[in-house]
């Protein structure tokens, strides 16, 4: 019997492989139906930002820690401020604040 | 074949060289990753195994946690299809910039190394696209990548919780500085935005039959949802995407 944990890493490799290969192979035309290339344009802003909020929150240590976090991270990242500095400041926020 | 080197290794040594910032940052989100990869049951070779093959931050994340939910395959697969399905618009821009006679290899090759910012540096390269430099830029990050989570899962364990605790807040981040950015430049995605933030705080805080749902399910509900309504009601200009248009038309 396979491992549920491995097939589960395989059938999202096999997905994100499909999903990135397919349209780099075949679609050699731009895609022309407005209503998908607009879907497509705002899933992953959408998806992002349903999985960041609340989940950022609780996996900080302290609702405070979280909410700061969440706070220091939509400012910055909102200023331009680059991802490994974003990612970062998040990380200290929240570390600190949870130790009050 | 010198010749033939020579084109190949100078766009290769770029790639790897862009690469450098990538993979730093990647090694670090990729920890905190594997932190949510050791919640989930997986162990330090299943981590690297599932990065390598996936390089998605929040495809891997929502993966994780469905695995961790004991969701079966199909909301697995969901999942990381609704996660990753920018990777499918980003791949049909980067198809435009191919050569036409670009072999079906080396397509293959570019789309499996298709993240946020590989791509990012990709499209800011001249027409058409060179395989070395995407391969160059994926050589460096990708090992980055896995390597830190499957550190993430080894260390994860050693550190004290509240470091754990603020290491996973880093990969929310990373999160916040793909979507911030766009939704400062573009109205309709910051609406976007904050329906998401809204709904999901909602949807699992307040409403008792939905706050029962895995985090994958709310995730796909949601974001059809939202991305249904925003493409019906605010959809983008009526021309084909042109180079680089991935999700960035301003308004």
């Amino acid at each position: 019997m396979i491992d549920r944990v491995w097939a589960s890493i395989f059938v999202m490799a096999a997905v994100t492989i499909a999903i990135r290969v397919i349209p780099v192979t075949l679609m050699r035309k731009p895609v022309k139906n407005r209503f998908i290339r607009s879907f497509l344009t705002y899933v992953p802003y959408v998806t992002l930002a349903v999985m960041t909020f609340p989940a950022i929150v609780e996996s900080a240590g302290t609702p405070l820690a979280g909410y700061a976090a969440l706070v220091v991270g939509i400012v910055l990242a909102w200023l331009g401020a680059g991802l490994p500095v974003v990612a970062a400041a998040c990380s200290i926020v929240a570390f600190v604040l949870a130790l009050l | 074949m010198a010749e033939r080197g020579q084109r190949t290794a100078r766009p290769f040594l770029e790639g790897m060289r862009d690469g450098i910032p990538i993979a730093l940052g990647y090694f670090a989100v990729a920890f905190s990753l594997g932190i949510a990869a050791k919640n989930a049951g997986l162990d330090a070779w299943q981590a690297f195994v599932a990065s390598a093959l996936n390089l998605a931050s929040a495809g891997e994340f929502a993966g994780f946690s469905a695995i961790a939910a004991n969701a079966g395959y199909l909301e697995v697969a969901t999942v990381t299809l609704i996660t990753n399905a920018r990777y499918f618009l980003m791949g049909a821009s980067l198809a435009q910039r191919f050569s036409p006679d670009e072999s079906t290899l080396n397509r293959i090759g570019v789309g499996y190394g298709i993240t946020d910012e590989i791509f990012g540096i990709a499209i800011a390269r001249p027409v058409p696209l060179v395989p070395a430099y995407s391969y160059g830029a994926i050589a460096i990050s990708m090992p980055a990548w896995a390597t830190g989570t499957a550190l993430g899962v080894i260390a994860g364990n050693a550190l004290p919780a509240n470091v754990v605790a603020a290491l996973s807040v880093s990969l929310f981040g990373m999160f916040l500085a793909i979507i911030m950015p766009e939704a400062r430049r573009n109205r309709v995605v910051l609406a976007c935005v904050a329906a998401g933030f809204a709904a999901s705080f909602v949807f699992s805080r307040l409403v008792p039959a939905t706050a029962a749902w895995t985090p994958g399910t709310r995730t796909i509900v949601l974001t059809l949802v939202i991305a249904g309504i925003a493409a019906l009601v605010a959809p983008v200009d009526d021309e084909p995407m042109a180079d680089g248009e991935v999700a960035s038309d301003d308004r």
